[in-house]
């Protein structure tokens, strides 16, 4: 498989979303929460408290929408400022309350338009570059479809990341880095290869701890073993004392 | 010279267009060797060493031209203060981009300099200081791993030592070139910060023209005072992403330092002729401890900000 199919999976439109991972790992369970205190609710994100293993734990999501009208509804799962503040606000609620935080990561990247510019979408992914870095609880990202560049990064500040096989994460997407470099937004699959955007190569690399495989259809028995996985997880990076999980953390992008 | 050449010495240089340009002297590369500059904001003449002498800002209207890093650096830190951090570290093609490798070659030589960003430790009307500042004419200012560990280093440094840092953003964002691993500088560099932060030392930015992308959405942007220069662009998506995602002309002035200063992410847009002052000034309001006579070398001080 090449690296642009990896591009072409994961933006399949009928790839699982965050609803559906949320709705098949944490059920019933999940209370979703809205809103960032300062402006809106984004609907690009969504945020909430569930319970895995009998364990609270905080859950934030890029969302893209399953259908067109969801999608439209989701803006494609591009965030604005107030969505990555929502984020801010539920992680340091979990940092109070003590529970661990999972994000769920697919999106094209943070939203480019004038509200997004007017309300600071530079800012607020600064800002929870260096909130999550010392946020004092658990921080575990999965990227599930597509990480589109800072958006994607502002959720992914963890103590570890996980992609599904076919994710892609990226600087840039494929289009803009050849328009840029060939002045050529065809020449996406070339692009695609120069950019190491699959997981395998992000493993490589250093950037993720694990690759989730993904069977031919991602079913229930997929969604089991990866909840058995997350709540492991958590367990793990839950028996660390804080100060040696935040110097890890710290650590793990230090090393760049 | 014609309004064309104008926009030609204004936009950063093709590496592809000048790949045997080395004629770049360090301190004055964007002076073209022409006797008159036409300012883009005000149209009239300038000439080329009036502008030189005035710091690169036009006498006539104020519009700020962009300044090499040497310059900046130059106007900004006491006579003889400053010494350089790093100055021999230089990027690699880590990830086998294509032609990334030339590309590097050809910003040095154009640029003078080995990255995007030059570190040192210096004083700054007297009060010691850690700082930073990029440079437009090295790949725009863009961030790769080098530049990242050169800004990581700084906070490191002046976190262990209890400085305040100072840096001059300029970038195109974060570097392309480097794929993810220059994604990974965002969240390194904000880390570093953060612990400069937690320990209670002083983080000033001054935000010059452009500063976007990768780079604003992360150190530039996480400064407890956040300074601009006057007109600087200054985004996250550059006007150009914009615009085709929504398919509409921006307003003119939209993503300027006066309209962020408007909206509330920027403390003040201070003219190039008052930053030192105005610097010093904070750093003395922030327990900076000006050493006497050590003030007078740039000169150029008025009473109030």
């Amino acid at each position: 498989m090449s690296a642009y199919d990896s591009v072409i999976a994961a933006r399949a439109n009928d790839r699982p979303t965050a609803v559906d991972y949320i709705t098949k790992i944490f059920g019933d369970s999940f209370i979703e929460l809205h809103g960032d205190r300062r402006f809106a609710d984004d609907k690009a994100v969504i945020g909430g408290i569930a319970e895995l293993g009998g364990k609270p734990v905080t859950v934030i999501a890029l969302e893209k929408g399953r259908n067109l009208k969801e999608r439209v509804e989701r803006n494609f799962g591009s965030a604005h400022p107030e969505g990555y503040r929502k984020a801010l606000r539920l992680m340091k609620q979990a940092e109070k309350f003590h529970r661990p935080v999972l994000c769920i990561v697919d999106t094209s990247g943070a939203y480019c338009g004038i509200g997004a510019e007017e309300r600071g979408q530079g800012q607020a992914i600064a800002e929870n570059l260096m909130e999550m870095m010392t946020l004092r609880t658990p921080i575990l990202s999965v990227f599930i479809g597509e990480g589109g560049s800072g958006g994607a990064l502002a959720l992914a500040v963890a103590d570890e990341v996980w992609m599904l096989e076919n994710a892609i994460y990226s600087v840039i997407s494929p289009e803009g880095c050849a328009s840029i470099l060939w002045k050529d937004a065809t020449r996406t699959a070339e692009a695609s290869e120069c950019l190491k955007l699959t997981s395998q190569d992000l493993f490589k690399l250093g950037v993720i701890e694990r690759i989730i495989r993904e069977p031919k259809n991602l079913d229930s028995t997929m969604f089991d073993s990866f909840k058995t996985l997350i709540g492991q997880t958590f367990d793990k990076l839950s028996a660390v004392d804080t100060e040696t999980l935040l110097a890890k953390r710290y650590n793990r992008f230090r090393k760049f | 010279m014609n309004t064309s050449d104008i926009f030609n010495f204004l936009k950063p240089k093709n590496e592809l267009e000048n790949q045997e340009d080395t004629s770049a002297v360090q301190n004055q590369p964007f002076i073209p060797n022409e006797l008159w500059v036409k300012c883009p904001c005000c149209k009239k003449p300038v000439l080329s060493s009036d502008l030189n002498d005035n710091n690169k800002v036009c006498p006539n209207c104020g519009y700020h031209f962009r300044i090499a890093a040497r310059q900046r650096l130059e106007i900004t830190v006491d006579k003889g203060s400053f010494e350089e951090f790093d100055s021999e570290m230089v990027s690699e093609n880590k990830i086998d981009f294509p032609d990334y490798s030339r590309k590097l070659k050809n910003a040095r030589l154009n640029s003078g300099e080995n990255e995007s960003v030059i570190t040192g430790r210096a004083k700054i009307g007297g009060c010691d200081v850690v700082i930073g500042v990029m440079n437009s004419q090295f790949m725009m200012g863009s961030m790769g791993t080098v530049t990242g560990e050169k800004v990581t280093r700084s906070f490191e440094y002046a976190t262990q030592n209890r400085l305040p840092v100072i840096i001059f953003t300029v970038s195109g964002g974060a570097r392309m070139q480097e794929g993810i691993l220059s994604l990974m500088q965002m969240a390194k560099t904000s880390g570093a910060v953060k612990l400069h932060s937690d320990a209670g030392l002083l983080y000033i930015t001054v935000l010059t023209d452009p500063t976007t992308g990768g780079v604003t959405a992360s150190f530039a942007m996480e400064g407890d005072i956040i300074l601009s220069e006057p007109g600087a662009l200054i985004a996250f998506a550059g006007p150009r992403v914009i615009e085709q995602t929504i398919r509409q002309k921006l307003p003119k002035d939209f993503q300027s330092a006066e309209f962020l200063l408007e909206k509330g992410f920027v403390d003040r847009v201070v003219p190039r002729c008052k930053m030192r002052e105005t610097l010093t000034k904070l750093l003395v309001l922030h327990g900076g401890k000006p050493e006497i006579n050590e003030t007078e070398d740039n000169g150029k001080e008025g009473d109030s900000l």
